[in-house]
């Protein structure tokens, strides 16, 4: 483990992980020194805990892909119950809810194995066709179609759709460039959550006109105009992690921060239709953990695919 | 001591992680006996979740009270309430022989220690709140000067109902109410009272 620990911090993921973690010391010296009486406890929550994320993600995700499978698997689980403990069930939805949970474990095992053709068809054919066929042998006709829907969104939001970080991570390295799965995951992951950062930002300093008002009152045009140019402009900074040319990780930035942003207000329009602020409490100053995985639901599928029609 | 290592080795991880909570006004645990709380019951998950949120060192002290004819119904199980659990036995058929049937509960106050209560009496339908018991408001008449605290639960119901075997992960709500005196509520009647303080919180943990 240290091995892998040393080898992650040398070479290219090692700078990149270096400017991380000086990002995150000037975030916390600039709320918790500079600014300690302006800033709000809930901004220092948030910057405390996104140590916590960084640190976890670091161990879990990026050290060993045996581990990673377990780290992402995890992060699906815990997504998926705040997402079921949020919306309406009947009791006899936890028939179906439980098989949903089962499917985690196959879902990452398929990812693990390098299945690519069952990793791909298990949740969009197998479950979308077995979950009704249980509910069916329950008998419980009313509120069928709902609830089955909700099962089945919740399975492709938080399983299928975050399980294509793990099936990246065993990608093998792109030919000269040498850059592979521990590469891109780390590129998309820091570009999602920094175009979360940078949209906050932009849209605090100069944010005026309201760019979805109905769905998510915080969010600005001038945000996300901000955080686009500005991810683009990184996504081709950081490319020496990718095979990318210049205009390959220009278009890979502008990808992430479009995607990122629906993926964030589509999440928000599922808390806005049940009515909570924040989905959980999980993440201090964040909220809960769909709060902070929303942009990749949309991130990780696209990054893939992209990725996969270019090189695989 | 069985309670220690069973609550840090299998329920705390099982709480917390599997099932996760979400404990809202948590200023209100109260850390110190003699204590009342009063909770809304519908699961024995519960009982678990509960137990869970005090820091392991006082965990001895947290006494649930429970039905003598469910939980002592075998040696297995009144060896398992007993030991791993430190329940308050309570005859839910009283037998005037037998003193009075708080009497367990009267010394487990004096003795300084925090007591569950859930006066819906049993489990019930799932997440459904049933009328409360009036043992509560002899208890409270009886120590006017113990905080009662109203606990609302949510979730519990859903991930293991009355009656089910199969075990379904959900987050479960914990809303945490300020401690009442039975003194300050003189005015009619307490369990009742209380009833209405939990279903009003129980409405607040479902946003």
């Amino acid at each position: 483990m240290l091995e892998a620990l040393f080898g992650l911090f040398s070479g290219k993921t090692g700078i990149f992980l270096g400017v991380i973690f000086a990002l995150l010391s000037f975030a916390s010296v600039a709320v918790h020194v500079i600014l300690r009486h302006k800033s709000s406890k809930e901004l220092k929550d948030r910057v405390n805990s996104w140590w916590i994320i960084v640190l976890a993600f670091v161990m879990g995700a990026m050290l060993n892909t045996t581990v990673a499978m377990f780290f992402f698997g995890l992060i699906s689980y815990l997504a998926l119950k705040e997402y079921f403990s949020l919306i309406p069930t009947r009791l006899t939805d936890r028939r179906i809810i439980f098989y949903a949970y089962i499917a985690i474990v196959f879902q990452y095992y398929f990812a693990a194995i390098e299945w690519y053709g069952m990793f791909i068809i298990w949740i969009p054919v197998f479950l979308f066709l077995f979950l009704p066929f249980r509910q069916v042998l329950i008998g419980d006709t009313q509120g069928f179609l709902e609830n089955t829907s909700r099962v089945q969104w919740g399975l492709m939001m938080f399983v299928f759709g975050l399980s294509h970080l793990a099936y990246m991570i065993t990608l093998t390295p792109v030919k000269e460039s040498g850059a592979g799965g521990v590469e891109f995951v780390l590129y998309l992951i820091v570009l999602t959550q920094l175009n979360d950062v940078l949209q906050y930002l932009w849209g605090k300093s100069i944010g005026k006109r309201k760019i979805i008002p109905k769905v998510s009152p915080n969010k600005t045009v001038e945000g996300f105009v901000g955080a686009f140019a500005t991810i683009s402009l990184l996504a081709i900074a950081f490319s020496s992690l990718t095979p990318f040319t210049w205009y390959e990780a220009l278009f890979a930035g502008m990808l992430i921060s479009g995607a990122g942003f629906v993926g964030d207000v589509v999440i928000s329009m599922v808390k806005r239709d049940i009515g909570v602020k924040d989905s959980g409490n999980l993440l201090p100053g964040h909220g809960g953990i769909l709060d902070r995985i929303d942009s990749l639901t949309y991130t990780a599928p696209l990054f893939f695919h992209y990725l996969n029609y270019l090189y695989y | 001591m069985f309670k220690k290592i069973f609550f840090l080795l299998f329920v705390r991880p099982f709480v917390l992680l599997v099932c996760g909570v979400y404990v809202r006004n948590k200023e209100y645990l109260p850390l110190q006996g003699p204590c009342i709380i009063v909770a809304n019951h519908n699961s024995h998950l519960d009982t678990l979740v509960l137990l869970s949120l005090f820091p392991l060192k006082i965990v001895n002290k947290v006494r649930p009270v429970a039905a003598v004819d469910y939980f002592m119904q075998n040696p297995w199980m009144r060896w398992f309430s007993q030991n791993c659990i430190g329940i308050i036995p309570l005859d839910r058929k009283p037998d005037k022989k037998n003193g009075h049937p708080l009497q367990k509960v009267y010394d487990a106050l004096h003795n300084n220690e925090i007591v569950i209560i859930f006066p819906e009496g049993s489990r019930g339908e799932a997440e459904e709140l049933q009328p409360f018991k009036n043992g509560i408001s002899h208890l409270a008449k009886e120590f006017p000067h113990v905080p009662v605290v109203p606990v609302a639960l949510h979730g519990a119901g859903k991930s293991l109902p009355k009656g089910e075997a199969l075990f379904v992960p959900f987050v479960i709500d914990v809303l945490f109410g300020a401690p009442v005196f039975y003194d300050a509520e003189k005015k009619g009647d307490f369990s009742a009272y209380l009833q209405e303080q939990i279903k009003i919180q129980i409405q607040r943990a479902l946003r």
